[in-house]
């Protein structure tokens, strides 16, 4: 072993308290790092997918300004040979069209106004949860049958259930008067008040016949095979769809989740940022310490040749070796307690009343990556070097003879 | 006893015999103690704020209704008593404020479009002072009296709608009868919210020309009651409760929106955590520095015993050092903290991430909010866990052999 290398290993366990307590301090700080950082992404990869799955898709191809206002006139128009087309062109079979109106949903007994999505049945299961959530009854068949699906929170209020018809109200693309009578096929629970109790579907065809579409729709939708490869998707259908129209990515379509995501994050960063800080402190005030008791050491070994420079290195050395072991240490325990919930889950009283907001489940499995692994521990390192290059630089002013004097 | 002011003497000198050690420890505990109060200021004036928004929209501290109305908000589950009856219940027994309204779901439509709103019959007078909506900043004008016979939306509903004040829009809802009841009404006025949803989703009219229109008589859906403090319900709950009998349910705020209730809770157990956490980072270094002021000073120590000091001064000394360290700390902590959250106490823009905050439930002006209970709370965990973090290094100083700590080098 290198002399210099034994001689900072020596160095650190001349007090082997205090290289403890601070190892302590950064196993402390990057355990918890690892943790909740590893649970922070996987909310956020959890809200991502569940708040998408439901119905905006990744993309979604729509009339400018329909995003904002919905209103009925923004129209994609020959929106189902368009997502024949895209379905081709892409290979891809989880693209869905779609229309959408407001209506006025009647019953024997109640009335309640919904959202009343045209889809196209196929299809629209590999887009969207919905079709999958189907707790009586089935989801819709033929594109053009008089058929309906209801949320059950909807189904409730309004008395009704599976065979029951229910009459729309609602006016078509022209403003005209538009009117039908369906018959409910299925009701779905997706746990999300806001959906199981406003929002109703129907096949695009008949849809598109009821509010007078004249084969227009709303959006198309688009899902990618992941997230990561959503851009590279949206880039290949903008240069696609007809002049007119525009495509969203999910960010544009549910400002609210990415803005929820940084909010959290910044707060979070915030925490962590202080947690780094404290473990420097500490770092600082060990290295000081220790510098600071071999002064007379130090002169010495400067008189007898060693320069200042080499000496800094010897400290920055030690504070490296120690900033390893608490780096290895702390991302082991981490990963542990991380892997640890990522079987047993977990879970905190309340938690299920904050999550049904953003579309979580009230267990939360947090994965174990390398990359969230490291992060955390690797900040705590860099700053635990940075701490440590006072106390280094201060020997370059060290004189020998002074230094000797000092007991 | 009489050695106490002694004691602290020598601590404080101690102290400062190592100054550079002391200064890296106190900004270490400063920067601790001005994250706790901070961060805690921001979560309070957020959550504070989520509340009493949120309680302005159910609204209420307090809410009466027919125990079918919350699972299904429909004009059949009606309260049954009429107006003039709560009226002789609870005109005198003391509420900050109360109102009945009726609130149903209804149909808007303007000659464009139609949407799906929550109508909401006041008496805007009543309501004045809880309402969400600031009367004075609508665009034309709010409601005057519970005949009014305009309608008051949200300008983002007026937008989608294709509608502005003075045009007409129809409101269709239904009767107890399930017969159609609808109305034309002439846009007098738009409200503007701290939050979108709001301005999407009300639609205001008068209470006796709802009324009039859902063919009711003088019967109301809901029946709000304000105490004085959010927190603590019970006093107004419990009035409320004792002048109706079981065919009405009562519900606290915290039960109307769980989501709310929660939020408070969490948040408090949030804070502890966040202390803690802070104090156990901070710990290590603080043994620290106790361990390595004992170790220089190991031959005092024992010189000390030698000339007959008990050991259970050196303990006293050693914790009057390591808390006299915590109190400047802190101390200094608490005036950054309060240095920084008192500029930021009249709002900070975070409209960026507006949508965002809407998720939580939390506006897009964030008011950092210093409360002395969270000052004192944090102040005093850090001071006890201290305590205790420093017993270990202060008993070992305590027990040295007075000859072997003199003669160690």
């Amino acid at each position: 072993m290198n002399i210099v290398l034994r001689l900072a290993w020596r160095n650190l366990w001349r007090h082997a308290r205090r290289t403890w307590l601070t190892i302590g301090a950064m196993v402390f700080s990057n355990t918890l790092l690892v943790f909740m950082i590893s649970f922070q992404f996987s909310m956020y990869g959890l809200m991502i997918d569940n708040t998408l799955q439901v119905f905006s898709g990744h993309m979604q191809v729509q009339a400018p300004g329909y995003k904002d206002d919905q209103k009925m006139r923004q129209v994609v128009l020959d929106v189902q040979p368009l997502a024949d087309r895209l379905r081709g062109e892409l290979d891809s079979e989880t693209i869905a069209a779609r229309g959408w109106a407001f209506g006025l949903a009647s019953s024997e007994e109640r009335s309640y106004g919904i959202g009343i999505y045209g889809v196209e049945p196929e299809f629209e299961g590999n887009v969207s949860n919905i079709p999958g959530l189907i707790k009586d009854g089935q989801y819709l068949g033929k594109s053009d049958a008089m058929e309906i699906v209801i949320g059950g929170m909807l189904a409730r209020n309004l008395r009704v259930g599976v065979g029951d018809e229910l009459t729309l109200l609602g006016s078509g693309l022209d403003g005209s008067f538009a009117a039908a009578v369906v018959t409910i096929v299925g009701v779905f629970e997706s746990g999300v008040k806001e959906i199981d109790r406003n929002i109703a579907e129907m096949p695009l065809g008949a849809f598109q016949e009821v509010f007078y579409m004249e084969g227009a729709g709303h959006q198309v939708v688009i899902l990618a095979s992941t997230l990561d490869d959503a851009p590279m998707v949206q880039q290949r259908v903008a240069s696609m769809v007809p002049e007119g129209l525009v495509v969203h990515d999910w960010t544009a379509l549910q400002p609210g989740l990415k803005q929820a995501i940084q909010a959290d994050m910044s707060s979070a960063f915030f925490m962590y940022g202080i947690l780094v800080i404290l473990v420097a402190f500490s770092v600082l005030n060990t290295q000081l310490m220790s510098v600071l008791e071999r002064t007379h050491e130090f002169g010495v070994v400067m008189a007898l040749g060693m320069r200042p420079g080499r000496l800094g290195r010897l400290i920055m050395l030690e504070t490296a070796m120690m900033g390893l072991i608490g780096l290895l240490l702390g991302a082991v325990a981490g990963a542990l307690l991380t892997y640890w919930f990522s079987v047993n889950g977990l879970s905190y009283p309340g938690m299920e009343e904050m999550v049904a907001n953003f579309n979580l489940p009230g267990r939360v499995y947090p994965q174990v990556s390398l990359l969230k692994t490291l992060f955390g521990p690797a900040v705590v390192f860099l700053f635990t070097l940075l701490a440590a290059a006072y106390p280094a630089l201060r020997l370059r002013r060290l004189h020998p003879v002074e230094a000797m004097r000092t007991i | 006893m009489r050695m106490l002011p002694v004691l602290i003497r020598l601590a404080w000198r101690y102290l400062w015999r190592n100054h550079r050690r002391t200064i890296v420890m106190l900004s270490a505990i400063s920067i601790g103690a001005w994250a706790m109060i901070f961060m805690t200021a921001l979560t309070r004036g957020m959550v504070d704020q989520m509340i009493t928004d949120g309680i302005s929209v159910l609204p209420g501290h307090v809410q009466l209704h027919n125990p079918e109305y919350l699972d299904d908000p429909s004009i059949t589950n009606r309260v049954s008593l009429t107006d003039a009856d709560l009226a002789t219940r609870y005109a005198d027994a003391g509420f900050e404020a109360w109102a009945s309204r009726v609130r149903v779901p209804a149909v808007i439509t303007s000659e464009r479009e139609s949407r799906g709103v929550t109508l909401l019959g006041i008496d805007p007078m009543a309501e004045r002072d809880f309402s969400f909506v600031d009367y004075d900043q609508v665009d034309g004008r709010f409601l005057e009296s519970p005949d009014d016979t305009g309608v008051v939306i949200g300008a983002k509903l007026a937008d989608t709608l294709d509608t502005e004040v003075g045009k007409r829009i129809v409101l269709m809802s239904q009767d107890p009868d399930n017969e159609i009841a609808d109305r034309g009404f002439r846009v007098v006025g738009l409200f503007h919210a701290n939050m979108e949803t709001y301005e999407d989703t009300y639609a205001f009219i008068g209470k006796k020309t709802a009324q009039k229109m859902l063919r009711i008589g003088d019967t109301t859906t809901e029946v709000v009651f304000f105490g004085d403090d959010y927190r603590n319900v019970e006093p107004t709950y419990e009035k409320v409760a004792a002048a109706v009998d079981d065919s009405m349910r009562v519900s606290r705020w915290t039960e109307v929106d769980t989501y709310l209730g929660t939020m408070l809770s969490v948040m408090d157990g949030f804070m502890l955590i966040w202390v803690i956490v802070i104090f156990l980072a901070l710990s290590f270094g603080l043994v620290n520095t106790l361990v390595m002021a004992v170790f220089e000073r190991v031959r005092e120590i024992g010189l000390m015993l030698a000339l007959g000091m008990k050991p259970a001064s050196i303990l006293g000394q050693i914790i009057i050092e390591s808390m006299m360290l915590l109190a400047v700390g802190l101390l200094i902590g608490d005036a950054l903290a309060w240095l920084t959250v008192k500029p930021l106490e009249s709002g900070i823009d975070i409209s960026v991430v507006a949508k965002g905050m809407e998720m939580f439930g939390a506006s897009s002006v964030l008011y950092p909010k210093l409360h002395m209970d969270d000052v004192i709370l944090s102040n005093v965990v850090v001071l006890i866990l201290g305590f205790l973090a420093s017993l270990s290094p202060a008993w070992r100083a305590s027990r040295y052999e007075p000859v072997e700590a003199i003669t160690k080098v």
